[in-house]
């Protein structure tokens, strides 16, 4: 037998094309008669649109079209709806959704106005501002209570209120409940985001191909397949006649699916007008406008606890900032609805949101994808009640865990896949264990008066969570071995750096008996493979990997089955390894895959009724809910309190996401949440004016954690296998993002004694700054040891 | 206004014609064909499209391509030759330091120059030296074991 990689540390198949530059990502894409695209992006929040003057732009040399609303006739209309609201009984939902280019009344700075298209992108810009665009500019729509209470100036008009969605979600009656409550902790929490910031901004080619009657389209898209079906739609082609390749992408974290962005409507609908292909690539500057956030949320909640601290129940009202449209439905209030349950029995909920339009960018998923904002509720909920109660913050959330054997665990409320919040398997306590001893909490908690007197200010912190993850509906599978021995894998959805190149051909390589640089994976080219629905909720490996696991195994089958004819022996009898199939102890006696694929092809001759030719197979899988991971972060940090600098002095993370294909790209994915939740929680902030304009466009401007900033981590698993799919995985994309706020928060606030000072840190992202703001009690904490050092 | 530059790239020499605004980057990019080096940001913050010129990192989308006439410029397609990785290149494939890979091939350029100077780095060296190179993926922590770990297997090398 070949030795399993599944499971191993195998290093990646696609590393070596990118480390020497030689992978393809869209703005590699060089084809002749290209042209290039830029935009005029409108600078008000709020404005009316009273007039365009293109006349200058289009005189222009090397300007080969200008484009306005008014120019796409018929084909001008708003974008689709990717997701309806759940079924959840009583649910408002105003559909408002983006267009291409703004017609009446501009809704967010930055939505485009005019496309302008010319020989080099330098001549595209020049003629961008030639454009004379009269606006009437509005008051804008920026606070989010302001918003709920506003009767006037309402971001879309005709809906009269700036209401996008209202949902409540109840278990079991809180209001009964919290009378026999003997604490109950209220609060106002303030939860903000930012922008996933990958370091490739987005972008589109699009080539109409005459002859061939074909367009295709390069795209950093996260859900190559619906974008290929919506472009066939709307342009009035066949899904056959549309080709949309996502190639090696520059990460993702959820903008990049978001659809349609009016850059992927107009480009190939000017390519097929022009008969040129066209290149747009969004600058950076552009990207900070023009690819959606996930942005704040305010949270009014309480918590009802017994005198030991067991969680009676939870009460959430909540304002969720949902930007100038709302194409990506509810999914960002609804996974903050639902994660903010965590891993703790909690018998009575009552959770109220309300979105609310702004003239704000438009917010969807951006890793974690709202679980934060819920998670931040519940954790400090916890911390405040464990303070009151004079518990322990560990024990407080050991006695609140679901118990191992309570799984299926049916939280009664509706998830964001539309299906009951049911965690499928859970252990939650053996990873609290590894969290303390790995972070040394009974030894930091024994030594941290010492250092307090030393004028060390060390604090703890110790955060929980759920996350959500491998929702339907399904992904698709193809291998095939081909005629060279190698294995080929195609797949529906795109990757933007998550190794799958790696980790689904070791699912291959184990079934197949080949190595597993010999199996060539294809994602996110829509002719490779037709069917899918893309890369998001942490669910590449859950659902893509056990349908390239059925197919895998189809073909091993096929393989056997040929090999069997060829050496005209039982099938029991053959052994698969070293990409080759041999009887079993007679020596020789050994035919390559290649060969086997050639025989399974025949050129000539009669086959038996019903042959499919070749070594090939496809698989589909759908599970039937998502699969719930869990995790503790834990860290110990430093607090200059003159400066509020930090220094995170130990961080670890304790995870289960069920059974590991590839532990190296599995630590990979968590540094790089934990490295994005870092940023969320002390560095990263989108300013906006009471004007509606962001004040902090540019990478100077808008902090990003570098290599200072990040610590390093220590990683350890758990492994609670999910029954929900043969593989027995969940999915690990989020993980490492989604708890960070409330670490530093509790960690925070426990160096610098600052709840003894009457002062908590009820909001994310802190930064020194806010941080001096917000413990303005600072001056009171003794900091001459400091000066001393 | 055009401008005659000629130049050395990855070794090769060229002579062309560029116009005064051209970005170094592009010029890289769309003109040579060279799009293993990357643009990120063309505020110079990211420092996915470092380069090294005369052997110094710098970032190609804060110069023009009139200004490198006489220079040698070596991008990330010039520090493998004939499909064999360089120690550097090979060490993040063994310690997983790249994730996305559009920020890795301006860490390779930022780093090769740093090895060349720092052959026995600290990993505060190495932070240091990588903190003007963003990563959205990695986190930074196998970047740095890949950094070490290059210069640990250079240094062995007699």
């Amino acid at each position: 037998m070949s030795t399993r990689s599944f499971g191993q540390p195998i290093k990646r198949n696609e590393d070596a094309r990118l480390l020497q530059g030689k992978a393809l990502f869209v703005d590699d894409v060089e084809l002749p008669r290209l042209l290039h695209a830029a935009f005029v992006r409108s600078p008000h929040a709020h404005a009316r649109i009273r007039g365009i003057d293109t006349s200058a732009a289009k005189k222009r040399a090397g300007v080969v079209a200008v484009y306005t609303a008014a120019d796409l006739g018929d084909y001008w209309k708003p974008g689709p709806l990717l997701l309806p609201p759940p079924p959840i009984e009583g649910v408002v939902f105003n559909e408002r959704t983006q267009v291409p280019l703004v017609k009446d009344k501009v809704r967010h700075a930055g939505e485009p106005v005019v496309l302008v298209i010319a020989e080099d992108r330098y001549i595209a810009e020049d003629a961008a501002g030639d454009v004379v665009v009269d606006y009437e500019a509005l008051p804008a729509v920026v606070d989010l209570e302001k918003a709920r209470d506003a009767k006037t100036g309402f971001v879309h008009d005709d809906l009269k209120t700036n209401v996008a969605a209202h949902v409540r979600q109840t278990k079991g009656d809180y209001a009964k409940a919290v009378a026999g409550a003997a604490c109950v902790i209220k609060r106002r929490f303030l939860y903000d985001r930012g922008t996933s910031l990958p370091i490739e901004t987005r972008g589109v080619v699009a080539q109409w191909d005459g002859k061939a009657d074909r367009l295709t389209v390069w795209d950093t898209t996260q859900a190559p397949v619906f974008i290929r079906n919506g472009l066939a739609a709307m342009l009035n082609l066949s899904e056959r006649q549309v080709r949309v390749i996502a190639p090696f992408i520059g990460g993702g974290f959820g903008p990049k699916i978001m659809m349609f962005y009016p850059e992927e409507v107009l480009l190939p609908w000017a390519a097929m007008k022009l008969d040129r292909p066209i290149k747009w690539i969004e600058d950076r500057f552009e990207h900070f406008f023009a690819t959606t956030h996930e942005r704040g949320q305010l949270h009014d909640a309480e918590i009802a606890l017994s005198k030991d601290g067991r969680i009676i129940g939870v009460k959430d009202v909540f304002l969720h900032d949902t930007g100038a449209y709302d194409p990506y439905g509810l999914t960002v209030p609804i996974n903050s609805q639902c994660t903010l349950l965590g891993p703790y029995i909690v018998p009575n909920y009552d959770s109220t949101f309300t979105a609310l339009f702004t003239n704000k960018p438009i917010v969807t998923p951006y890793r974690g994808a709202g679980r934060q904002h819920g998670v931040f509720v519940m954790e400090r909920l916890l911390d405040i009640a464990a303070r009151e109660l004079k518990m322990d913050r560990a024990e407080i959330r050991r006695i609140n865990f679901i118990p191992p054997d309570a799984f299926p665990y049916d939280n009664q409320i509706i998830y964001q896949d539309f299906a009951p919040l049911v965690y499928d398997s859970g252990n939650y306590q053996p990873i609290l264990d590894k969290a303390l001893k790995a972070i040394g909490y009974k030894q930091f908690l024994e030594e941290q008066p010492a250092l307090r007197a030393a004028g060390k200010h060390q604090g703890i912190g110790l955060v929980c969570y759920v996350e959500g993850t491998g929702i339907g509906p399904y992904e698709g599978a193809k291998v095939q071995v081909q005629g060279s021995g190698k294995v080929s894998l195609a797949t529906g959805i795109g990757t933007q750096g998550q190794g799958h190149y790696t980790s689904f051909a070791q699912i291959v390589a184990d079934q197949v008996g080949v190595a597993v640089t010999d199996v060539d994976v294809v994602t996110g080219d829509t002719d490779q493979f037709y069917w899918g629905a893309g890369t998001f909720a942490s669910r590449g490996a859950v659902v893509a990997g056990n349908a390239v696991n059925d197919a895998a195994k189809v073909v091993r089958q096929k393989i056997l089955r040929t090999a069997a004819e060829h050496f005209e022996c039982a099938e029991e009898d053959l052994a698969l390894s070293n990409g080759a199939v041999s009887v079993v102890g007679v020596p020789g006696k050994t035919v390559k895959l290649g060969v086997l694929a050639d025989e399974a092809n025949p050129m000539r001759g009669a086959v038996k009724p019903g042959t499919e030719p070749g070594l090939e197979a496809t698989s589909y899988f759908g599970p039937e809910m998502g699969a719930t991971a869990a995790g503790i972060h834990a860290m110990i940090v430093e607090v200059d309190p003159e400066t509020c600098t930090l220094e995170i002095k130990k961080y670890v993370v304790v995870h289960d996401c069920g059974t590991v294909i590839n532990p190296l790209i599995l630590a990979g994915q968590i540094h790089g949440g934990v490295a994005q939740g870092v940023g969320n929680a002390f560095y990263e902030q989108l300013v906006f004016d009471d004007r509606g304009q962001l004040l902090n466009a540019s990478l100077a401007d808008y902090l990003i954690p570098t290599a200072l900033d990040v610590p390093r981590m220590t990683l350890d698993h758990t492994v609670t296998p999910s029954p929900l799919n043969p593989l027995g995985i969940k999915g690990a994309g989020e993980a490492g993002a989604i708890p960070v706020g409330p670490l530093f928060a509790q960690a925070i606030e426990d160096a610098l004694g600052l709840p003894g000072q009457g002062v908590e840190l009820n909001e994310i992202p802190l930064s020194p700054s806010r941080l001096w703001e917000l413990a303005g009690a600072l001056a009171k904490i003794d900091t001459s040891a400091t000066r001393v050092r | 206004m055009s401008h005659k530059v000629s130049l050395t790239v990855n070794g090769t020499a060229h002579t062309r014609e560029v116009e005064a605004r051209l970005l170094l980057s592009d010029f890289l990019r769309h003109d040579l064909g060279l799009t293993g080096t990357h643009v990120g940001c063309e505020h110079g913050v990211c420092g996915a499209c470092t380069i090294l010129l005369d052997g110094v990192p710098v970032r190609s989308c804060l110069m023009f391509a009139a200004q490198i006439n006489g220079k040698s410029i070596t991008t990330v397609e010039g520090l493998s030759a004939d499909g064999k990785l360089s120690p550097l290149q090979e060490a993040f494939r063994d310690a997983h330091g790249l994730q996305c890979g559009y920020c890795t091939p301006g860490i390779l350029t930022t780093m090769t120059a740093f090895l060349a100077e720092t052959p026995k780095p600290s990993e505060g060296d190495i932070r240091e030296a990588l903190s003007g190179n963003l990563c959205r993926c990695t986190g930074y922590q196998n970047i740095v074991d890949a950094v070490k770990l290059a210069a640990e297997r250079m240094s062995a090398k007699p």
